[in-house]
């Protein structure tokens, strides 16, 4: 359940200075991209929930993971995880709609619904990505 | 249109993009002598009582905006599974929200394994989703329902802490409500004698609470089924206004009528056909 996920918050599940910060060449912020930076917006988050929403499910994903090697030891985890890789592998490009079934067969999502679900669905964003941007992005030329 | 500033599809779930701006937003309202519009709450009595053949939960039925009563109908008891009913009091908006989702999944559920959820489930998947989201979700709820283990009664705050306890009131009228609850409760009432009971509670919350008000709403759950009676008692001060304002027709009259039928011509047909193998 989600009883213990506090203290995962504190320690590695995500650097303080990865607020959404974009970084362009030489590790400067890409004001071209993301307009101008201001130091409140970028460490503080805004809202109570923004952090623990953002690692929601690494945090879940670590407990679930950490409980099942205790009790059934470490193959268990690791052959997991490495189908968990597996799955992650097989989407389309990023600037495509990939359906994650495979992935989501795995997790259980797909016998449940929450407002992952309902709310901001990526099929129906506003705002669509310009294709090269993106690739270059994901491949790390960027 | 492909915009070059994003570089990653967004995640889905909640969006905390706007936090800040409607902070500021607020900020600069407030200094201008004008306020935020307030979200719809339903400052509620809500009651449960569980007796000899099932649960008895009871509402009453006025939502209000700040000051205003924005709904004198308001629907408070929604339906989970067809043994189970809950009750909301809090923001409407999450109440509604959340009770659909929790519906939803236990639907899901009992598809999947073909067996009926329990109260327990039901209970258990709305705290964990009220602790994730640590009481922003303004939902305080409370869960009846009739299941192979019995009746059972269970309060879920918004900060997921739940209690299971046979009588029950939650609300800004609850003190009212538990007063009643805990002078004439007995363990294994009979169904009529409860439903009296929980009548009274919510009657006394209704007086005595201005977030509570008009009729007020039972619902009966027994292993035979559910009895959702609305509404059990009206407000004797309902006024003679109806909701619809519908014409008859005919009220308008017709002075003059012109057809101009649309003339089509096939051009073309191709039959296609759909490999079905």
């Amino acid at each position: 359940m989600n009883t213990r996920g506090l203290r995962s918050q504190l320690k590695d599940s995500v650097p303080v200075t990865g607020m959404g910060q974009q970084v362009g060449a030489y590790g400067v912020q890409d004001t071209l991209r993301s307009g101008f930076s201001s130091v409140k917006n970028e460490l503080l988050p805004s809202h109570a929930l923004e952090l623990s929403e953002k690692n929601f499910q690494l945090n879940q994903d670590k407990m679930n993971f950490s409980n099942l090697r205790n009790i059934q030891g470490l193959h268990a985890p690791l052959k997991l995880q490495m189908e968990y890789r597996a799955a992650r592998q097989i989407q389309r490009l990023p600037f495509l709609q990939s359906s994650h079934l495979a992935l989501d067969t795995l997790k259980g999502n797909d016998e449940s619904i929450s407002f992952e679900d309902i709310l901001n669905d990526p099929s129906q964003s506003e705002m669509v990505g310009e294709p090269h941007v993106m690739m270059e992005y994901k491949l790390g030329l960027m | 249109m492909a915009l070059s500033n994003v570089v990653e599809t967004p995640a889905s779930g909640f969006n905390f993009e706007n936090v800040s701006r409607n902070v500021a937003l607020e900020g600069l309202l407030e200094g201008g002598h004008t306020k935020a519009p307030k979200p719809m709450k339903t400052g509620t009595t809500i009651a449960g009582v569980v007796c000899k053949d099932g649960v008895v939960l009871g509402a009453d039925t006025r939502a209000t905006s700040g000051e205003v009563v924005a709904d004198k109908m308001c629907a408070k008891i929604h339906y989970i599974s067809p043994n189970m009913y809950c009750c909301g009091a809090g923001t409407a908006a999450d109440t509604e929200k959340t009770t659909d989702l929790l519906s939803s999944n236990l639907t899901i559920f009992s598809m999947n394994s073909g067996r009926n959820p329990r109260v327990v489930m039901a209970v258990n998947i709305l705290q964990d989703m009220l602790f994730r989201y640590r009481g922003q979700i303004g939902a305080s709820l409370i869960l009846g329902g009739v299941d192979c283990t019995g009746n059972h009664l269970y309060t879920v705050g918004p900060y997921g802490s739940i209690d299971n306890v046979p009588y029950l009131a939650m609300g800004s009228g609850d003190l009212a409500a538990l007063g009643i609850l805990e002078d004439r409760f007995k363990p294994n009432m009979e169904l009529e004698e409860a439903k009296e009971l929980v009548r009274d509670a919510i009657h006394s919350g209704i007086m005595s609470d201005l977030g509570s008000g008009n009729n007020i709403d039972i619902c009966v759950i027994t292993k035979q089924g559910v009895d959702y009676i609305r509404p059990y008692q009206e407000s004797e001060y309902k006024d003679k206004r109806q909701r619809r304002y519908k014409y008859r027709p005919g009220t308008t009259s017709i002075l003059t009528e012109k057809i101009v039928p649309l003339e089509l011509e096939v051009v073309q047909e191709t039959v296609q056909r759909m490999d079905t193998a």
